[in-house]
């Protein structure tokens, strides 16, 4: 509804105004309410939601401490410098040295001059913007100091020992205590700002689908409601709820599964042999309900791509019955492993305050205090019609963290339910005009498992993407899991990494 | 703990039977592998994995393949730690040039013989990534591939149904 108001409002504005950004408050400003809004964030009166670049203006974007507003700053940068962010406020610096990295804008007064994503590896700088040829092997990379007599350095990665992603952590100890931990990231960094910035609309969404494969779903909704709330279109409310399902199965796959893979790095293998059935079986129900197991580029632009037939919703049923069977089981394994629980209590602790600092989401922000959901707090379609309870713990280690994400399974199981309730009849997909009348722009925020996904983008009057930016949730967390190791044992890492999971790909981009 | 465990023991299995595996698998395999390696090997290989800059989609699937349905390791096939204890590197993602030169130090440190499988579109041919200017594209521009494996991602199935073609390869004693 919302959405189609502003349509129409926009659709009445003279053409020469500047692009507004639905559903959002879009502000051109000078160096000085730019400054103003970073002194906001950094006293902590709102929070960062992200900083980007289309190489031409760097992008601020905030949010109210009650979620009420969410409003994005643009500052033109004509002389290709901004005055820094992460100077005033930690929590955006990695992201200007990515605006750096890409676009060779200068960020004024930065604490931290290092290369971030580039790696000197592209055999050019700034790809997305003045584009110069480099002629180098690789980068020297400096870490941060740790000295004094007993301290060693133990570097790990970029190949890690499990399957998963690649990345290098850089660890001082002290005998068994990690003094410090460095993370070095942009490994798997693939250039999809640049593989979208001219691309058709459906192909955009599907390199979005790619960002982060255990966030498929996620990505994808969030970047069919940024096209959508850019291009005024009205969703079907079948497709609305039908994304919810999907969204939600998604939800339920990872904490299942991340439940028992921390499990298993306390080498308690009995919770991942049985989160894995889990697991496995709704991955096999989105498959059979959705013909993809990770319902990979199923919700698109203007709707979803399959519907779901009706002899499937008794399945998805039967399922959920099952799945509430298992998990008051799953929890009594857990909360009565009196040798697990020592692994996990204590272990990895995030203190109230930094996740508060870093605006830090999902289930990692709401075990440290942080009540946070953009289904609950910005609120999209069809949430606001659904009942659920929000996972909170103020404890904020591994543990917090674990039963955090048991109360999302049991609110996400919730949510499944009432969508199988109410799911209405009618189309699941809308079509709509591509081209807007002139160059237009859309944000999205959608939670993800993780937290929440940030899609901004601008479309061109020739119909294709002329700039997006996706910030995964993982950027305020990943900085935050350097802080919790510090005082735990080495051995504990990979407890607190996992009990963070936070994404490489989605990160790097 | 004791009612499942207890109930592990009672209940039927829940692994299903090895899927068969396609012509064109082995048809890919024969020529990769020689007699006198699928001697040295017998029908035990260990894989490690690599991550090439996939976006963790193939990675999710690789995993499944551990899970009581797909129960990997009763092919004799595991994943291991380090590419030094390993004769298969399975290899994910578009390649990106941060990744290249990891791939490479990784592939030089698995002793011979050695397999490489591709799995996923990205590893295929760079998939939705090709063309990047951070990305190499198929992983067989890197290293020599001997399986690929198709989809994005391949479905557990279709990754047991290759890993099963290359330790049946390994184990067939007659040459070409």
């Amino acid at each position: 509804m919302m959405f189609m108001r502003r349509e129409k409002r926009g659709g009445e504005a003279p053409p020469a105004a500047p692009p507004s950004c639905h559903p959002w408050s879009r502000l051109d400003v000078g160096a000085k309410d730019w400054s103003a809004a970073v002194e906001e964030i950094a006293r902590g009166d709102a929070d960062l939601l992200s900083l980007w670049s289309d190489g031409a203006s760097v992008y601020l974007a905030t949010i109210a401490k009650d979620a009420s507003d969410v409003v994005i700053r643009a500052l033109a940068c004509p002389d290709r410098r901004f005055p820094s962010v992460g100077l005033l406020h930690m929590p955006a610096l990695r992201l200007e040295r990515t605006i750096a990295d890409l676009y060779g804008l200068e960020p004024i007064g930065s604490p931290d001059a290092r290369r971030w994503l580039d790696h000197g590896r592209w055999g050019l700088r700034h790809p997305g913007g003045a584009r110069e040829a480099i002629d180098t092997p690789s980068d020297a990379y400096s870490f941060l100091k740790a000295e004094g007599e007993p301290l060693h350095q133990i570097p790990v990665g970029p190949v890690h020992a499990g399957i998963i992603e690649p990345g290098h952590f850089r660890f001082t100890a002290n005998g068994e205590v990690v003094v410090r931990l460095e993370e070095r990231l942009g490994f798997v960094h693939k250039g999809v700002g640049q593989l979208m910035a001219g691309a058709a609309v459906a192909q955009a969404a599907k390199v979005a689908a790619r960002v982060s494969g255990d966030s498929t779903v996620a990505y994808s909704f969030a970047f069919a409601r940024a096209v959508e709330a850019a291009l005024g279109v009205a969703v079907p409310a079948r497709a609305q709820y039908l994304r919810a399902l999907m969204a939600e199965l998604e939800r339920l796959a990872n904490h299942f599964g991340d439940i028992g893979a921390i499990c298993n790095d306390a080498a308690f293998a009995l919770m991942l042999a049985q989160c894995g059935l889990v697991r496995e079986r709704l991955l096999r129900a989105a498959a059979a309900c959705f013909g993809h197991r990770l319902m990979m580029d199923r919700i698109v632009p203007g709707g979803v791509s399959v519907d779901l037939e009706a002899d499937k919703i008794a399945e998805l049923r039967g399922l959920l019955d099952w799945i509430n069977l298992m998990l008051p089981r799953l929890l009594k394994l857990y909360g009565d492993t009196t040798s697990l629980q020592d692994r996990t209590v204590g272990t990895g602790a995030l203190s109230e305050d930094l996740a508060r600092q870093y605006a830090c989401g999902g289930f990692v922000g709401r075990a440290s205090g942080r009540r946070f959901d953009a289904r609950r707090s910005v609120g999209y379609a069809p949430y606001e019609t659904l009942s659920f309870e929000l996972g909170v713990s103020k404890e904020g280690d591994v543990d917090a963290r674990i039963w955090v994400r048991f109360d999302e399974i049991k609110a996400s199981l919730g949510i499944i339910e009432q969508v199988l309730d109410r799911l209405p009849h009618g189309g699941i997909h809308a079509t709509f005009e591509e081209t807007p009348p002139r160059e237009i722009e859309g944000a999205a925020l959608v939670e993800s498992f993780r937290g929440d996904i940030l899609v901004w983008l601008r479309i061109g009057a020739n119909g294709r993407i002329a700039h997006a930016h996706l910030r995964d949730p993982s950027w305020f967390q990943w900085p935050l899991l350097e802080a919790v190791i510090k005082g735990n044992i080495v051995a504990d890492f990979p407890l607190c990494n996992k009990s963070f999971n936070c994404s490489y790909s989605g990160h790097d981009l | 703990m004791q009612k499942f465990l207890l109930q592990a023991l009672l209940r039927r299995a829940l692994t299903e039977p090895p899927p068969a595996v396609d012509g064109d698998v082995l048809e890919e395999l024969g020529r990769a592998l020689d007699a006198k390696a699928r001697q040295r090997l017998g029908r035990s290989l260990a894989i490690r994995e690599v991550d090439a800059g996939s976006c963790n989609g193939c990675e999710l699937e690789i995993h499944a393949l551990n899970n009581a349905f797909y129960d990997i390791e009763r092919f004799g096939l595991r994943f291991v730690a380090s590419p030094r204890h390993a004769d298969v590197l399975m290899v994910t993602g578009p390649v990106t040039k941060n990744m290249r030169e990891a791939l490479e130090r990784t592939y030089n440190a698995t002793p011979d013989p050695k397999w490489v499988v591709a799995v996923g579109e990205c590893a295929y041919d760079g998939g939705v990534f090709a063309g990047s200017y951070a990305c190499v594209g198929a992983v067989s521009a890197v290293i020599p591939v001997d399986l690929h494996i198709r989809g994005c991602p391949p479905d557990p199935i279709a990754l047991l149904k290759g890993l099963i073609g290359l330790v049946d390869c390994a184990d067939r004693k007659d040459a070409e």
